[in-house]
């Protein structure tokens, strides 16, 4: 069947490749064009191939089910690809740096002066509720001042055609290895497209990670041992703990793997016998992390790492206690972070938040739940929300109840009537709301990701992205219009 | 190298191995059933005492017919050492360290695993049953060449070659035990009849007639095959090989002295024996030995290398003494 971007159905939403009367945008122009050439029935045959090459790859990601296992399925991938222009894309960049920095320099002040707070900027009670704020990391400067090494921030697209920053994820975010990896696959399923146009080139991100790792090493190291640290084979994002640790050269290690001495120094078990570690990138979360400090139930984790790290004779990236600013209240106040550390405007928006800790927007909140979507402070995954005009009544009470109990937990946000974008469905092409996570590596230098993982809600009318809830994803294609 | 990955790649090459002897076990037993008149045929139950199987298999069934058997032994999920077990085990590990192997090497696992699980049924079925086994075997032969071909001479490769070349030894050594201990004349007996073509089929199963003709260069006869099998030093599946490769890759491993001694002693006893001389019973005892001796390596490399006590302190104390 052809494809007539005439007939698809670009509105109500805004769409990210295909304008009002059905004209697509500059920069994605030479895609359309050739998928109306290729016709559906051809776009089928090369979906089946980039879905052979999923499975042969072996990119996976697990799922938790309920009776207890997990498993393991292919990564959902659709081949049509999401489209920004460079101009755009070099100003959502500038934004994100901008940001990355401000919160870096956000979570050294809270755990050293609190000069925001001092400046009646920043609430003092924000942060003595906050479940992510480590007395321990209070007085320790980690190398360069940086705390949020890596961090994920998740943009959408409004109607107004404006992007708007969702979240930022800054304690162990993942997704950069699909990203990597759907360009692997969509450059063997569309290579004529890659000869023609200008697609900036996504696959550095390794060798930044590694440089921004070997960078924050402890002073006097000149070689320093950098591994990643899994949860192990179960966590969800195993396949991308193994793949930035092949992807680099390092040493994927479990907590099993790791012991710290009374010299407070770290050291791997080879079969030479104990080997010294510098520098840990950590894909544990840091109540695991060591269970003479956090959790005294962790086996997942390693005895006396918090004290390694204090001591300064590890790098954690990113540093324990970092996600006192992975928190959808601490979000709010970004724009003002950026303000006050700054002294610059912010280049990139929030969705406009109401923050329950707040008595009036409260009242506010829980008058319009109906409309709103309100979101729990510390979750991600998108669980535990309350997403309002798909509400019933009843749920509506029952999150009333959980909110009032506990407003610090919850803010508020009108629903964004996110953007959409051309999707492979049963042979024919349709819109699907999308998002979109940036990865921003921050060390003696910051590094925004060219692009970054789009996600794609796959079920007609669905803005739930996360593949844990069937989501799928897009390769993300930054087009220099120029040349 | 991080004794865990150390531990899982020994295990990845020996689940591996595993899979590959088990199809050249089922292949040469449907040729042998073939050629034998069915008076003589042997069944399909040496196959269950070959792979160490038996009790776990009479706890399901008692029937040993054709079908039931080469499920068991291929398709199996509930068994253990069956080839979609191992190599599902395999997977998993290449799964675990993908960040070590270079990635078209997870990927090929992952294809056999996913080939074999998804057509294991071919194996029942007798005209689908050859070109089943042989992508198998010709897939795990790949992954060999893979590793000679595009993975570098480091421990990644020795800990392979040493569980491939343990777990070879011992399969090897079950092959002969269960097959040629059964068809042994006893000591001055006539050969009796059709026993030629099952000691062709001892041989053929370790592909190894060939490369028995070629170094013998004599008629196929009993204690010349399970001397071949056993004690020759340059056809790869043959026991002392296996040990001697072991050896060499042992010598590029730290803290192998104690290891090699001793693998070393149980290559020499093979080398020694005089298989002319043997009577079934006394080969049976000697495997036996054997099969033992290589489950103790097997321990000792764990201990060695994967799993032995190790205390941190005392390590630190003897690094900071060598560098003082």
């Amino acid at each position: 069947m052809a494809i007539r971007w005439r007939d698809y159905p670009a509105e109500p939403y805004f769409d990210e490749l295909i304008g009002p009367g059905g004209v697509p945008r500059p920069a994605a122009q030479a895609v359309a064009r050739h998928l109306e050439k290729l016709g559906s029935e051809e776009l089928a045959v090369r979906q089946k191939a980039a879905e052979a090459a999923v499975k042969g790859m072996g990119i996976t990601f697990t799922v938790y089910h309920e009776e207890g296992g997990s498993i393991d399925r292919s990564w959902p991938l659709d081949i049509i690809p999401r489209v920004i222009e460079a101009t755009e894309w070099r100003r959502i960049e500038a934004g994100l740096r901008q940001r990355a920095i401000a919160l870096n320099k956000f979570i050294d002040d809270i755990y050293h002066d609190q000069r925001i707070i001092k400046a009646g900027v920043f609430p003092l009670e924000y942060i003595a509720d906050s479940v992510n704020f480590r007395q321990q990391c209070v007085g320790i400067s980690p190398p360069l001042g940086i705390w949020a090494h890596v961090c994920g921030s998740d943009l959408v697209r409004g109607g107004d055609g404006v992007m708007y920053v969702l979240e930022d994820n800054l304690r162990v975010p993942s997704g950069v290895s699909y990203m990597l990896e759907n360009r692997q696959v969509i450059k063997r399923v569309f290579p004529e497209l890659f000869e023609e146009n200008t697609i900036l080139p996504v696959d550095d991100y390794p060798s930044q990670l590694y440089d921004m790792l070997r960078a924050i090493a402890p002073p006097g190291v000149e070689h320093p041992e950098v591994v990643v640290l899994t949860p192990g084979i179960f966590n969800s994002a195993y396949f991308e703990h193994a793949y930035l640790a092949q992807q680099m050269g390092c040493e994927l290690v479990e907590g099993r793997d790791l012991a710290v001495d009374d010299d407070d120094c770290v050291f791997m078990r080879t079969i030479d016998g104990w080997s010294r570690v510098d520098v840990i990138y950590r894909r544990i979360d840091d109540l695991f992390l060591d269970p003479e400090a956090f959790r005294a139930d962790s086996t997942l984790g390693v005895p006396g790492l918090l004290r390694a790290w204090r001591a300064g004779k590890v790098a954690l990236a990113n540093a324990p206690g970092a996600g006192v600013a992975d928190d959808k209240l601490v979000y709010t106040f970004v724009p003002d972070m950026i303000r006050f550390y700054l002294g610059e405007e912010p280049i990139l928006p929030n969705v406009p938040s109401y923050l329950c800790a707040d008595p009036k927007q409260l009242e506010f909140v829980l008058a319009n739940l109906a409309t709103l979507v309100v979101k729990p402070t510390n979750e991600s995954g998108g669980y535990g929300m309350l997403m309002g005009p798909k509400s019933t009544a009843a749920e509506r009470e029952e999150f009333a109840l959980l909110v009032r109990a506990n407003p610090r937990n919850y803010i508020a946000q009108p629903v964004v009537q996110i953007s959409t974008t051309p999707t492979l469905i049963d042979h024919t092409v349709e819109p699907r709301h999308v998002d979109l996570r940036p990865f921003i590596l921050s060390g003696s230098d910051v590094h925004v990701t060219t692009g970054g993982l789009t996600r794609v809600a796959m079920r007609k009318g669905s803005l739930v992205v996360n593949s844990s809830q069937g989501g799928g994803s897009k390769d993300t294609w930054i087009v220099d219009g120029t040349n | 190298m991080l004794s865990r990955v150390a531990d899982n790649l020994y295990w990845l090459a020996r689940y591996l191995e595993r899979a590959e002897n088990l199809a050249r076990l089922v292949e040469v037993n449907a040729s042998l059933m073939l050629d034998l008149p069915k008076a003589l045929a042997p069944g399909w139950q040496p196959l269950i005492t070959i792979t160490g199987a038996e009790a776990l298999y009479a706890e399901g069934t008692r029937d040993t017919s054709e079908r039931a058997v080469v499920h068991f032994i291929v398709a199996d999920q509930k068994n253990p050492g069956s080839m979609v077990s191992s190599l599902a085990q395999a997977r998993e590990i290449a799964r675990t360290i993908r960040d070590i192997l270079p990635r078209e090497i997870w990927e090929h696992v992952n294809e056999l695993f996913l080939y074999v699980s998804e057509h294991a049924t071919e194996a029942i079925n007798k005209r689908t049953r050859h070109a089943f086994l042989r992508r198998v075997t010709l897939g795990t032969q790949t992954l060999t060449g893979m590793l000679e071909g595009i993975v570098s001479e480091g421990p990644a490769l020795w800990f392979m070659a040493l569980g491939r070349n343990i777990e070879r030894a011992d399969m090897t050594s079950r092959f002969v035990d269960v097959r040629a201990v059964a068809m042994l004349p006893v000591h001055g007996s006539p050969l009796r009849p059709f026993a030629t073509i099952q000691w062709m089929s001892v041989l053929r199963s370790l592909s190894g007639y060939h490369m028995y003709r070629l170094k013998t260069r004599q008629r196929v006869y009993p204690a010349g095959v399970v001397s071949f099998l056993l004690a020759d030093e340059a056809f790869p599946r043959a026991c002392v090989c296996c040990l001697r490769r072991a050896e060499e890759v042992l010598a590029h491993l730290p803290n192998s002295q104690s290891l090699l001694r001793r693998l070393s002693r149980v290559r020499r006893a093979v080398e020694n024996t005089r298989f002319e001389t043997l009577d079934p019973d006394a080969l049976h005892g000697f495997i036996d030995r054997l099969q033992r001796a290589l489950g103790r390596t097997n321990d000792d490399v764990a201990r060695t290398y994967f799993r032995g006590e190790l205390t941190l302190s005392r390590h630190v104390a003897a690094q900071s003494q060598s560098s003082g």
